[in-house]
């Protein structure tokens, strides 16, 4: 049913994202699927890398460690945003018909007041996207 | 410093470029916490402690409002005095500095690694940098400079009996009675405010930030561009005060221009509309423009930023031909050749720091939009480098320093040469007499549409305000989130408001005077700051691949 698999991460809060990573790879295996792992950087430096390109290695990195401990076939997508606090949801849902993912599993916090004025990335790509979001709340 | 070695295991930025191996992380000193339903990511203790002192400062002027006037007004006048050389000598270091990029090898060095190629094209990154940059001023005093320049040259020198300091306010020796020599030299002081001085001073800050932000992996801060002095003591107090001076003078910086835009907005909807000048209008004024910010801002430097400043620009460029072409264009046109020929040969005198006899014109007007300029340094400066990598020195430094200062020289010549041609040919004395916001609508006024002029005069007055106060607030987030990039979207709201906040406040509690006050006062010790920059800047470039 699906083929390739997104996962947006965020390499600074990845010890946060496992019941996504997860759940990720349960699908990974049932459907036989390929997961690409998505990670969103700046052109400046940030708390994860000097530049976007060892941005991109250690997304590489990421990638090969959740192969490796969960057997499932994966890569790493690194997208360069101007101003990713604003443009999460666009540059995820051009890295999604970029790659040509079929399925977009991603964390999401729980709802909280502030979701009124600042809406959530999980249910902002669910919204827009073109193919299945599966938006996965960590407790 | 970090030699070649030390950089193996880590992908060079786009070919080569020299990181530095700090121990540092960018984020380490952040609390990353819950205010209520909103998240935060800030430095500590940048973030609190300019906030506080903000706070603090924003409460007294509040409160004793007397005795906050009285003080305003003793400190501009003060600082002035006592720093315009230092002042002067910065501002004139600064421009010889890029000029000697320019022509050097260093020039040859790419933002962002010897590969990178530009994330925006030639317009977009042209509009953001010019808008952010010069913005409201050019509507303030496009025609209010050159007028009021032209106007004290030609009433001459007056010094009072029995000696002492000249007492007009006109620059250098004046031209008294020779219309055609007081307008050379009105448009040459106008031009000497905002042609390569305060560009060099903006190149200065935004090539110490991209050099060490793209080159060096450091974060986008202050702090980061005195990483060769300093070495790790940046990360402590040193860079943290070094940070806190610019949030404080960008703020400032940014309230003065709130201010200017708020008053001149009033004033052309009074001329245009009858709506009542005053400080109710003004805060009203503000309060709307920055909630028009903060669309901006929650859209983005994409969506929204750049969207404002491309409006921005094509509405200006379309008020600047359409003087031109009703104005007297044969005038303006030889008036733009003649004034760039007037600012070559006054440059050496307007820029002298010492023995100066001008001194209301030297300490009122350049020492103070030196200090303008500087404390806007931070704020225009990280803008700029934000969105410049990709290009090399060389071409940053001439992008940045020559083609808005030509701009500017254009912009000067078309709306100050209208405006004086109106005076000499018409005899038109409207502009003139009138006070210095309302100066651009009593020219606009005599020109044919002035109705529809006027009111586009006023939308870029609005405009150009909120394309500075969204990238201003931008740009403190970043400082005070340490240098991240992607804090939490409720933290430049916070600044967004606040800029506005300071605006009305220090509006309320001693007009124009004591924003000036302000930004004066934050500018000198910036300047210092500048001038270790230089060095920075010199010590950085000599460790990259050219």
């Amino acid at each position: 049913m699906f083929s390739k698999i997104m996962v947006p991460v965020d390499l600074a809060h990845a010890a946060r994202l496992d019941r996504a990573l997860q759940m990720a790879s349960d699908l990974a295996h049932l459907y036989k699927a390929e997961v690409v792992f998505v990670g969103v950087t700046t052109s400046q430096p940030s708390s994860m890398a000097h530049n976007p390109q060892e941005f991109a290695a250690k997304l590489n990195s990421f990638a090969a460690e959740q192969a490796d401990k969960r057997r499932i076939t994966a890569s790493g997508h690194a997208v360069v945003s101007h101003d990713p606090a604003v443009d999460m949801e666009d540059a995820l849902l051009k890295a999604c018909s970029d790659i040509g993912a079929e399925l977009i599993v991603m964390a999401s916090h729980v709802p909280s007041v502030s979701d009124y004025l600042f809406h959530a990335h999980g249910g902002r790509v669910a919204e827009k996207a073109p193919v299945s979001v599966l938006v996965v709340r960590e407790s | 410093m970090a030699d070649e070695s030390t950089n193996q295991g880590i992908p060079a930025p786009e070919g080569e470029a020299d990181i530095i191996d700090t121990e540092y992380e960018i984020g380490q000193d952040n609390i990353e916490t819950q205010i209520g339903p909103f998240g935060v990511d800030i430095h500590n203790p940048v973030f609190l402690v300019s906030g506080l002192v903000i706070v603090a400062f924003v409460f007294y002027a509040l409160a004793l409002p007397e005795q906050a006037g009285t003080f305003f007004n003793w400190l501009r006048p003060a600082v002035t005095s006592s720093f315009d050389w230092f002042f002067f000598g910065a501002a004139d270091l600064f421009v010889l500095f890029c000029l000697f990029l320019i022509v050097s090898p260093w020039g040859k060095v790419r933002l962002g690694g010897n590969e990178a190629t530009p994330d925006y094209n030639y317009l977009g990154w042209f509009a953001m940098l010019f808008a952010a940059g010069m913005g409201i001023g050019l509507m303030f005093y496009g025609v209010s400079e050159p007028m009021s320049h032209f106007s004290t040259a030609f009433g001459g020198t007056a010094v009072p009996e029995g000696g002492g300091a000249r007492t007009d306010w006109a620059p250098l020796g004046a031209a008294a009675g020779d219309e055609a020599e007081a307008v050379r030299l009105g448009m040459a002081a106008t031009i000497f405010h905002w042609g390569l001085h305060p560009w060099a001073i903006y190149a200065i800050v935004a090539l110490a930030l991209a050099l060490f932000t793209y080159n060096k992996g450091l974060p986008l801060t202050i702090r980061s561009a005195f990483y060769p002095i300093f070495g790790e003591r940046v990360w402590g107090w040193t860079g943290h005060v070094i940070d806190i001076l610019a949030v404080f003078a960008t703020l400032f910086g940014l309230a003065t221009s709130l201010g200017f835009g708020a008053t001149q907005a009033n004033a052309g909807l009074n001329e245009l509309f009858g709506v009542p000048t005053g400080a109710a209008t003004e805060v009203i004024l503000i309060s709307a423009i920055t909630a028009v910010a903060l669309i901006s801002v929650l859209r983005g430097l994409d969506g929204g930023v750049k969207v404002l400043s491309e409006i921005n620009m094509g509405l200006a460029f379309l008020l600047l031909v359409f003087v031109l072409l009703v104005g007297p264009t044969a005038a303006i046109l030889t008036g733009f050749a003649a004034s760039l020929m007037a600012y070559v040969e006054y440059l050496p005198a307007l820029s002298n720091p010492i023995g100066r006899e001008d001194v209301n014109f030297s300490q009122g007007w350049t020492a103070f939009y030196w200090a303008w300029w500087i404390s806007w340094s931070p704020f225009v400066g990280m803008f700029i480098a934000r969105v410049s990598r990709g290009r090399t020195v060389r071409e940053f430094v001439i992008c940045v320093l020559l083609i808005p200062s030509l701009v500017c020289v254009l912009w000067m010549s078309v709306f100050g040469g209208t405006a004086i041609h109106q005076v000499l040919s018409d005899g038109f004395t409207g502009a003139q007499d009138a006070a210095l916001e309302l100066k651009l609508f009593k020219m606009l006024g005599e020109l044919p549409l002035a109705g529809i002029t006027s009111f586009v005069g006023i939308i870029l007055v609005v405009v150009f305000f909120v394309t500075s106060s969204d990238s201003g607030s931008l740009v403190i987030d970043t400082i005070t989130a340490g240098g991240k990039v992607d804090a939490p979207v409720p933290q430049r709201v916070f600044w967004c408001i606040f800029e506005g906040a300071v605006a009305i406040v220090l509006l309320l509690g001693g007009g124009l005077g004591a924003l000036q006050a302000m930004v004066i006062s934050t500018g000198l010790p910036f300047t210092v700051v500048l001038l270790l920059m230089c060095w920075a800047i010199f010590r950085g470039l000599q460790t990259e691949a050219r």
